[in-house]
């Protein structure tokens, strides 16, 4: 086991899956011979040839059709798209092709595709390349959604999707890609559908998403400090959501927070409130909070974005307001 | 098509192949009207040629991507034509399992990977498929089928492109019936051949009577002769003429009885029979037992379709996901 970068984890499992197998390749803008914008792809058109690390042009819904299609013939394509506001471009695809094309079709196709793409913010990338847009997935049936929130997740879970038949889209976050953390080596594969404790607790339980699951260690770190136990939850997956840990979490804490970076209104918090209020409203003994981020754009000036992305004061200020008496 | 003798046997095989299609619609138009057949439908009447001239030059290893005016290449495909009802109808033992119906028939067995409701959507899945046969070092051609309408998506023009650029063994053939649902060409298009667009891309293209299933086919294998040769993608386009409305149930205002009369006076059925009488290689009686055959299988293939089992509800959730037990 060795330390590594979120990125340098994300480049370890695409080229382990495309050692371990052959109908694994890449798609995508810049993936090639530049090794993507941020690093991910590195050396692996080098590696594996420009067959199967394969740069596009900027066609990213065609891109994402090419892959619909390569994955029906048993291609396992891996396509990325550069930021996730660029699903925008390619949500016919998503979700009138990919997630139907099992069901429409009666079970004849298998589609084992996985479309990487990457979101984050404070740093300034403005209203266009900073949002999270995950429930715009999650809603559709047919699709599974994963957020790595660290460089063992960005291995682990990338590794699960690559190996699953059916459209998975993984939401890694640029802001962590410098991160280092131990990483196991080799063939470390993480369940695409189960959420993780990242911190036992009490109190309190934290259920958080990608970058916020940092947010929310954080925050328990300063909240121990006044005395306040919280159980820090990854849910890795917002796609199917891990209902069950949540649930298990909240019998021994009957408080929860849910702290996503998408905007609060209708987003994957929305959701898990809505099914915990059907199943768990009596283990709970307060109502239930979600920090995201405010209803706006991203705005671009570091005290503007500040202003309206959350963070760990956010989630503080969430958690003595469900133990207020 | 040059005066070049023409083949018995083929010829045959293509008018019963576009009987067989003219049957079936005609059966499926005359069921919804009856409203025994849920949802909506989009016939093919008129453009049968295309169809039969198309799949008549791919093998049967070829995959094709169809639209949602679909049915004849399914059927010109091989696809079993009760199963091919059965889906119309909705019932279990279609070939989607009544998930898909009129306009989503797949048929993997005979290569057909898709039928889209979405215009343009499937011709990068077409590529994709085309794709995986270069990196896979496999012999086989993808088709994708669009209309003049999809012409104008985005994804027509990024598909073109990264066909032409990889050089992907991808055939892609327009049926240009003139319309884009209700708005007809001269509306909807800047550039009235489709051939001519594809130059832009470096495609070889080829315009080609879509009402002659001869033609068609000739013009097809040339086109794949390259394609299969690894030069690259091509493009065929042919001209046809759609007889029903966009839909069934589209009383066609948009269209003059004049520009209906002649859509009716193209009709590739009469055209091509007769030529065959003429050439002396089809009498009266054998185009009546052809199309007596045909109306046959259309007739049993209707009937299935109408007793097959409706699907079991408790089946509605299955297939959202691919699960590798087996467990829905």
């Amino acid at each position: 086991m060795a330390e590594k970068r979120y990125v340098r984890a994300v480049n370890e499992a695409l080229c382990e899956e495309m050692e371990r197998d052959p109908a694994v390749c890449l798609l995508g803008v810049d993936v090639g011979a530049p090794g993507g914008p941020f690093g991910a792809t590195r050396g692996l058109q080098e590696r594996f040839g420009p067959q199967r690390v394969r740069d596009t042009p900027i066609s990213e819904a065609a891109v994402v059709g090419l892959a619909i299609g390569a994955a029906t013939l048993g291609l396992r394509p891996v396509v990325e798209i550069m930021f996730m506001d660029f699903l925008a471009l390619v949500m016919d695809q998503l979700v009138n092709q990919a997630a139907k094309m099992r069901y429409m079709t009666g079970g004849q196709a298998k589609l084992p595709l996985v479309v990487r793409t990457q979101t984050g913010y404070r740093d300034s990338a403005g209203p266009q390349h900073a949002q999270s847009l995950e429930a715009w997935l999650t809603h559709v049936p047919g699709l599974k959604v994963v957020m790595p929130s660290g460089p063992c997740e960005a291995k682990g879970l990338l590794k699960a999707a690559i190996r699953d038949d059916n459209p998975v889209i993984v939401v890694e976050n640029r802001t962590l890609y410098a991160l280092a953390e131990e990483v196991p080596d080799g063939d470390y594969v993480l369940p695409l559908e189960r959420a993780a404790i990242k911190r036992e607790g009490r109190d309190v339980t934290i259920a958080s998403l990608g970058v916020m699951v940092r947010e929310a260690l954080a925050a328990a770190e300063t909240l121990a400090e006044r005395g306040i136990s919280c159980e820090v939850i990854d849910l890795r997956s917002a796609n199917p959501l891990d209902l069950q840990t949540v649930r298990a979490s909240l019998e021994k804490t009957n408080r929860l927070v849910i702290a996503h970076s998408a905007t609060r209104c209708g987003g994957v918090g929305a959701e898990l409130a809505a099914a915990l209020g059907e199943e768990a409203f009596y283990m709970l003994d307060a109502p239930i909070t979600r920090v995201g981020a405010a209803f706006a754009p991203i705005p671009f000036s570091p005290p503007l974005e500040r202003a309206i992305v959350p963070d760990r004061t956010a989630i503080i200020a969430a958690v003595e307001q469900v133990l207020a008496p | 098509m040059p005066a070049e003798e023409i083949d018995r046997v083929l010829a045959r095989r293509l008018l019963a192949t576009m009987q067989l299609i003219r049957a079936f619609e005609e059966a499926v138009r005359d069921h919804f009207a009856a409203r025994h057949i849920p949802g909506f439908i989009h016939l093919s009447i008129g453009q049968e040629a295309v169809a039969a001239g198309l799949a008549s030059a791919l093998e049967r290893e070829d995959y094709l991507y169809v639209t949602h005016r679909g049915h004849g290449h399914v059927i010109a495909k091989g696809a079993d034509l009760k199963r091919v009802a059965a889906e119309i109808f909705g019932k279990a033992s279609g070939y989607c399992r009544g998930r898909g119906g009129s306009m989503h028939i797949a048929a993997f067995e005979v290569g057909v990977l898709g039928a889209n409701g979405v215009v343009g959507a499937g011709l990068p899945h077409a590529a994709g498929a085309a794709w995986a046969l270069q990196l896979q070092g496999r012999p086989q051609v993808a088709v994708a089928v669009f209309g003049d309408g999809a012409v104008n998506t985005g994804l027509f023009h990024e598909t073109a492109n990264i066909a032409s650029l990889w050089r992907l063994p991808l055939l892609l053939l327009c049926e240009n019936n003139g319309y884009a649902e209700f708005t007809p060409l001269s509306v909807h298009a800047a550039v009235e051949s489709v051939a001519e667009r594809a130059a832009a891309y470096r495609l070889p293209a080829w315009r080609v009577d879509g009402q002659d299933p001869l033609a068609v086919r000739a013009t097809v294998r040339e086109a794949l002769g390259r394609v299969r040769a690894g030069e690259g993608p091509a493009l065929v386009e042919c001209l046809t003429w759609r007889v029903r409305g966009h839909y069934e149930g589209d009383p066609q205002r948009y269209r003059s009885s004049t520009e209906l009369e002649e859509a009716v006076a193209h009709d590739p059925l009469r055209l091509f029979a007769g030529r065959l009488r003429r050439e002396g290689l089809l009498n009266e009686a054998e185009e009546a037992e052809l199309a007596a055959q045909a109306r046959q299988a259309v007739a049993e293939a209707i009937a299935y379709a109408q007793e097959a089992a409706l699907p079991d509800p408790a089946s509605a959730l299955e297939d959202v996901l691919y699960q590798p037990s087996g467990a829905g």
